[in-house]
């Protein structure tokens, strides 16, 4: 297929994926952002500030590295690492928040509202609005506020206004409720930030358009090093940013094998993972937060809960155009539960030197579960999209219980 | 002539207001919805909104929240509420309008929906996060079964997208108050006013306008530029103070409620 067949139509539908599912009074804010958001894509002053601020003040390019610890463990394929881990509030959020951030001050809005899973959306947030002189509200739900202790500090370091959610499962699902609410009331004057290629649209495609740079510069790097394209990329999924702004700039590149890996929790039963996308787990098509995609629910179309070890992943819906991308069979998607991330952190720990997110830690996992299947040829991508020192408590809590037992 | 093309057309004829109470489908349970949707109508309700509970419910405030919780926690569903409709609908006259998000239907399967809505003597159906773009194939449906799907427009809605909707609008026209969640408690402004003016230009369909409506003192004000003033968050905020004690009896529930919507009936227009 080529690159183009891969964009959404004009009212953001990836095949039969995407499109806009929301209350009446957020249709004409959405068609607002619609239309500043196709106009900044061919501002040439924007696109320049942009690149300044991504390579100055996140530092990008960041760098493509080989694994060589974690390579020589697995005894396969080669294990490289995009090092979005290494970005400015360490994770690959702050690529997307300064991109729409950008945007609100130029449809002078100064209040922002963001939801947050894991934290490293919300922080993202903080700091672009604290860099752009912009008030900001952080949604989070309430268990997410208790494992991710450093983050909701780092938020209200940088002057956000936490708000801890505590309806429905307290984690990523209710934090986003909670922001369209406000959003409802207040949309006139409000920007809201959406932190993942999930949503309505125009959020799937501005998302993952702010994200590409992790492909783009991979692919570039990629080339440059060893004049040829990987073989396999490998991402973690919740919503779907990290791994669609791998995958997209490659989407066309027909040798290129793409594997997006989603939480596989404590079980295969429902309730106690995030796999939007295995075979009895309970997803299925249907209509949450804006957008039409594969969502975790009950016969009766009610949202389930859904668990992982990593609040990042933590979530009931995937992004649209993950669904298309499924369908197509560009991209196949996979899954790792928690005590297979838990090894996967530990293993980059001792391998490389590197604290990775638990979230990441997930890709870290089926990528050497993968480089163990494949010839020392081969090269293996993984998006390492953030770093770990959020999750110390959580890991230290777990591997604390298991010395105990 | 549909049922709520008629509950207005008389409306009209004896110079009342129209009163549209809400309740939530299986709060406390399903037995008191059936007693509420007959003591709503008895009551003299233009129209009963009846709330198809969500578990992800983005566009409602805390009381209507927790009213869908309750319900949920008794495992309602969609095929238990056209159950209980299936059985009880000869007891309440007031044309009743299905109300809820757009995940539930689309699972019940959208066919099969708007056959029980049909089977169940439904008039109505208003899907809060279906806009008008993504809505033809349920408003197709209903339509071949003289059901009407009901769209809410808002202040932030442009006069382009006005006309748009009341192409394709029947029943009435459900016009929100002022931007936000339902049942949060601030001065109604003056949007809905020039709201409801700007959807006389484009349509001759009733309008009823809701969000914000916790007294008659409000009720009076909207109804002299609407046709109708949609009561929710005050009905369901009733309930919950109602139920609120281990052993609550539904007597009393009901008896609560009417005493309620009283406030409401009988507005002259």
């Amino acid at each position: 297929m080529k690159a183009t067949a891969f964009e959404p139509d004009a009212q953001g539908y990836w095949g039969a994926y995407g499109g806009r599912f929301v209350a009446e009074t957020l249709v004409a804010p959405l068609e607002e952002l619609t239309a500043a958001y196709a106009a900044l894509r061919r501002d040439r002053d924007f696109q320049k500030r942009l690149a300044e601020l991504r390579k100055d003040y996140c530092s990008r390019p960041t760098p493509l590295y080989f694994a060589a610890g974690l390579t020589e463990h697995a005894r396969g394929a080669r294990i490289f690492l995009k090092r979005e881990d290494l970005l400015h509030t360490g994770a690959h959020k702050i690529n997307n928040a300064l991109g729409q951030g950008l945007l609100a001050v130029k449809m002078g809005k100064r209040r922002i509202i963001a939801e947050t899973g894991a934290g490293q959306h919300g922080v993202a947030t903080a700091t672009v609005c604290a860099l752009l002189g912009l008030d900001c509200v952080v949604y989070m739900g309430a268990e997410d506020v208790r494992r991710q202790q450093p983050n909701v500090l780092r938020m209200r370091l940088l002057g956000a206004d936490v708000r801890v959610v505590d309806s429905g499962s307290r984690t990523l699902k209710d934090a986003i409720n909670e922001a369209l609410r406000h959003w409802v009331a207040h949309a006139r004057d409000t920007y809201y930030l959406l932190g993942s290629a999930l949503g309505p649209h125009p959020y799937p495609l501005m998302v993952r358009d702010f994200q590409s740079v992790i492909g783009e510069e991979t692919r570039r790097q990629f080339l440059a090093r060893e004049k040829r394209l990987p073989d396999v990329l490998v991402a973690c999924i919740g919503g779907g940013s990290n791994a669609i702004g791998m995958f997209h700039p490659f989407l066309g590149d027909e040798g290129v094998e793409m594997f997006g890996v989603e939480a596989g929790g404590k079980s295969k039963r429902r309730g106690e993972h995030a796999t939007r996308f295995a075979r009895g787990g309970g997803g299925k098509p249907g209509v949450l937060h804006g957008t039409h995609s594969w969502v975790l629910q009950d016969d009766a179309g009610q949202i389930a809960l859904t668990h992982s070890i990593s609040a990042g992943l933590d979530y009931p819906a995937i992004g649209p155009e993950h669904a298309f991308l499924r369908d197509k069979q560009r991209v196949r998607y996979a899954s790792v539960n928690d005590a297979d991330a838990l090894r996967g952190f530990e293993l980059l720990c001792k391998h490389e030197g590197i604290i990775p997110a638990l979230e990441s830690a997930h890709a870290i996992a089926y990528a050497v579960r993968l480089a163990r299947k494949r010839p020392p040829e081969q090269a293996i991508v993984v998006n390492l999209s953030g770093r770990g020192d959020k999750d110390l408590t959580t890991v230290a809590d777990t591997i604390g219980s298991k010395d105990s037992a | 002539m549909r049922q709520l093309e008629q509950a207005f057309a008389s409306l009209e004829k004896t110079k009342h207001a129209g009163f549209i109470p809400f309740i939530v489908a299986g709060d406390p349970d399903l037995e008191t919805t059936v007693e509420l949707l007959r003591a709503l109508s008895e009551a003299g309700a233009t129209a009963i909104e009846l709330g198809v509970p969500f578990s992800d419910p983005a566009a409602d405030g805390p009381v209507i929240q927790r009213a869908g919780q309750r319900a949920l926690s008794r495992g309602v569903t969609l095929s238990d509420i056209f159950a209980m409709l299936a059985e009880s609908r000869s007891q309440s006259s007031a044309p009743l309008v299905l109300f809820g998000y757009y995940n539930p239907v689309l699972q019940f399967g959208l066919r099969k929906f708007a056959d029980a809505a049909r089977r169940c003597g439904v008039a109505g159906v208003l899907v809060t996060d279906l806009p008008a773009e993504a809505a033809e194939p349920l408003r197709a449906l209903l339509h071949e079964r003289d059901i009407d799907l009901i769209f809410l427009v808002a202040p932030t809605t442009s006069d382009a997208r006005l006309r748009q909707i009341a192409g394709i609008a029947s029943g009435f026209i459900y016009a929100v108050a002022r931007t936000g969640v339902t049942g949060t408690h601030r001065e109604l402004q003056d949007e809905s006013e020039t709201l409801v003016r700007r959807i006389r230009r484009v349509t001759d369909l009733p309008i009823a306008v809701g969000f914000g409506i916790t007294d008659r003192a409000r009720a009076r004000a909207v109804v002299r530029y609407a046709d109708a003033a949609v009561v929710g968050s005050r009905l369901v905020a009733e309930i919950e103070t109602a139920t609120a004690e281990p052993k609550w009896r539904r007597g009393a529930v009901v008896q609560r409620i009417t005493e309620c919507a009283g406030e409401f009936t009988n507005l002259k227009k």
